[in-house]
């Protein structure tokens, strides 16, 4: 009853039954976002509001800003790169979700089993999640270096490949990268939505004659969809956040391969000091950013408060 | 169905928190340095000087507890972007360290460092103390805004002699020489030449040189004088050109592109024996005689001009680089900050023990009367060269990248680098340079 004490219902005096019941049915009280909607407020419309102001301006970063029109969208919106940062984008959000998605669920599924050998492997699965981006990201550059790499040390000729410097390459090298640091935190999440599943499901699925993979693809699959939006929720939208990996590893190259929104955004701003500009550009993320959220959510289709867990 | 909005709100808020700070992670700009309010600051450059200019402070600190200099020190590249969003957010440090060109004279048009003319007036000892022709780089306007504060930095053809030797090898002389050499090595297993090509500047010493050979120093004059079509003219064409020869021909290093340079992996190339001959500045000398010191002492190490091309007008004697580093003094200091500053400058920089200091690194300091400690250097050989290199230059060209202004030098090497993977023609890089022209 302690949400009862903070609301706002508390001042009107209101003591008896229907009140209570009424506080009761809408939840706790809202009282209870302020701190999240100030930190919300200050930390990110704030800055997006600015972003947004700063847009429409032309600011080198140490002079005056001035107020400029449109003059920035049209360079951004004109400019060759600015496409090409969209389509590379794109691509690394596909393949990353490509590799990452499959890999990631049947790692999920195989650590969620109670076996011991199980448990000692995860816990080398979820190594990379320990690292900083920037830390894996100096490490695959030393290791993949076509000179003094992993490759000429070693001596062997494939794996001498100039892996960053080649534009057709050098994405898939990123992507994997990519999936080699998050690979382990989505694994975590299916390995949880697995343990979710009431045993029960399997005991009945076993005593119907189903196999493991017809119990695969008729138990597990069907149970993980809210864990599978999530888990493509965050590899898509934060696919679109990629940057200090990509910074470290290649920094947009060789030319523009590898040049991702968000780093075109930060080389626009912080090289070419055009911050109008790269405030477009990141107006741009986040209005993409937003809308693949929101997509994403509607997957979910109309029901999707909906028990799956009826008769288990 | 409200627990359903809610969650999709949810969503979309956090979306756009992911966005944002990425956004806010670049604006942020410099968290305090530890500084305490009062005290002068510096911020430097990591690699050749950091001990000298670490030793010199030391000493200064020591020296005068009250008025301390706090002093912090940050990789080239990422030194660059943090020091102008810093100056441009009144947080830079009291001592800006900087190439002057372009980017001081931003500084000086937002009114961000102060007019040290009337300090060399009052102090004609430290006027006096410099290579004229190199304090004349931190003149903007008639004005002094910028103070030489290290060493003298031409970009240098540095070949590993032993290689040479392997297939009976003479340094270059000029480009056709040079053009030869080129299938030699490659048929000895060597690259010919190492290359930072992620760093992208060291690409452009490339160009810088060829230009000035082929055209004279007047056609980068124009360029920074802003005339329009300025990247037309032919001599740019033409040293476009000759780089893209030299790329077809497998001049550089396998995955040159994706080597950076501020990790000094472009020199390890050198001194290995991977590649031949590495075109870099003067600094990278320092790096080398720590990292390889074997190799240097030895005298495995060669250097010579660039080579010449032929019908260029250039004078082979004209050199392009650096002429030195500087500090500027941040307007937003305290009174107190920048009489410290000033104090150091005039006091602790380049006193005897720091000229030493920077001698026995491996370069040169940018003061006059040195010939002496210079020839009782054990790196005597090299230094010597680069003085009389800097000295008797009829031009010294300052690095296009910074005598540029940012958004020029920026747009210009991102083309450049284009241009050395091949993915633009020449033609292409001078109509987009051009319309950089102003901006």
């Amino acid at each position: 009853m302690s949400s009862t004490t903070t609301s706002p219902q508390r001042a009107l005096g209101v003591e008896h039954a229907p009140g209570t019941r009424r506080t009761l049915e809408k939840g706790p009280s809202g009282w209870l976002a302020v701190p999240a909607l100030a930190f919300f407020m200050l930390f990110a419309i704030l800055p997006l509001l600015g972003v947004l102001f700063l847009s429409f301006t032309r600011w080198d970063g140490l002079g005056e800003i001035k107020l400029d029109g449109l003059s920035s969208w049209n360079t951004v919106l004109a400019d060759p790169v600015t496409g090409n940062a969209l389509l590379v984008t794109a691509k690394i959000m596909f393949f990353s979700f490509i590799v990452q998605a499959p890999i990631s669920l049947l790692l999920g599924v195989f650590t969620a089993a109670s076996q011991k050998y199980r448990a000692a492997l995860a816990v080398l699965y979820f190594v990379p999640l320990l690292l900083s981006s920037a830390a894996v990201a100096i490490a695959f550059k030393a290791l993949l270096d076509p000179n003094f790499g992993l490759g000429p040390g070693l001596g062997l000729p494939f794996l001498a490949q100039d892996w960053l410097g080649n534009s057709d390459l050098v994405l898939f090298v990123v992507v994997f990268v990519i999936a080699w640091q998050f690979v382990p935190f989505h694994t975590l999440i299916y390995q949880g939505g697995v343990r979710q599943i009431p045993a029960s499901l399997y005991e009945a699925a076993q005593i119907d004659g189903a196999g493991r993979v017809q119990q695969f693809f008729n138990i597990t699959l069907p149970q993980l969809k809210y864990t599978m939006i999530t888990s493509s929720t965050l590899m898509v939208v934060g696919s679109l956040a990629y940057f200090d990996l990509v910074f470290v590893l290649t920094a947009g190259g060789p030319g523009y391969s590898t040049r991702l929104l968000p780093l075109h955004m930060y080389l626009t701003g912080f090289k070419a000091n055009d911050m109008g500009a790269a405030s477009a550009l990141g107006v741009i993320l986040v209005v993409i950013g937003l809308a693949l959220a929101l997509f994403l959510q509607r997957l979910g289709g109309k029901n999707r408060n909906a028990s799956q867990l009826e008769g288990a | 169905m409200k627990n359903l909005k809610l969650r999709t709100a949810g969503m979309a808020v956090s979306a756009a928190a992911l966005s944002i700070a990425l956004a806010a992670c670049g604006s942020s700009g410099p968290a305090g340095t530890g500084a305490s309010a009062d005290s002068a600051t510096m911020w430097g450059l990591t690699g050749g000087d950091q001990p000298v200019f670490q030793a010199s402070i030391d000493s200064w600190n020591k020296a005068h507890p009250d008025s301390a200099i706090k002093l912090d020190f940050f990789a080239n590249d990422a030194y660059k972007t943090k020091v102008r969003t810093a100056v441009g957010a009144g947080q830079g440090p009291t001592l800006v360290y900087g190439w002057g060109g372009g980017v001081l004279k931003s500084y000086v048009d937002a009114g961000q460092v102060d007019d040290l003319t009337g300090f060399l007036k009052e102090n004609p000892d430290v006027q006096s103390r410099y290579l004229p022709s190199i304090l004349e780089s931190g003149v903007i306007d008639g004005k002094t805004y910028a103070l030489p504060n290290n060493k003298v930095q031409p970009v240098v053809l540095y070949y590993n002699k032993e290689v040479f030797d392997k297939i009976g090898a003479e340094a270059p002389k000029t480009w056709d020489e040079l053009m030869a050499l080129v299938p030699k090595f490659k048929a000895a297993g060597v690259a010919p030449f190492s290359l930072g090509g992620q760093s992208k500047w060291p690409d452009l010493m490339w160009l810088e040189y060829l230009v000035d050979r082929i055209g004279g120093p007047e056609v980068f004059a124009n360029i920074a004088a802003n005339k329009p079509d300025a990247w037309s003219d032919p001599a740019v064409i033409e040293a476009l050109t000759k780089i893209q020869e030299l790329v077809d021909a497998g001049g550089f290093i396998n995955g040159f592109s994706s080597i950076a340079a501020d990790s000094n992996a472009d020199q390890a190339l050198l001194y290995t024996g991977k590649a031949a001959m590495i075109l870099q500045g003067s600094w990278i000398y320092q790096g080398m005689k720590k990292d390889a010191a074997d190799f240097v002492s030895s005298g495995k190490l060669g250097y010579t001009p660039f080579p010449t091309v032929e019908g260029g007008k250039g004078d082979p004697a004209n050199v392009v680089g650096n002429p030195s580093n500087f500090w500027s003094v941040s307007s937003k200091a305290t009174e107190e900050q920048k009489k410290t500053a000033l104090e150091y400058v005039k006091d602790g920089m380049f006193n005897d023990e720091n000229v030493q200091g920077l001698i026995d690194s491996g370069a040169v300091p940018v003061v006059t009367g040195i010939e002496d400690k210079l020839a009782a250097s054990p790196d005597k050989d090299f230094l010597t060269y680069v003085y009389g290199m800097a000295k008797d230059a009829p031009d010294f060209t300052l690095s296009w990248d910074q005598a540029l202004t940012p958004a020029q030098g920026d747009a210009m090497l991102a083309n450049l680098d284009q241009i050395f993977l091949k993915k633009i023609t020449p033609e292409q890089f001078a109509s987009t340079m051009n319309a950089t022209i102003g901006k």
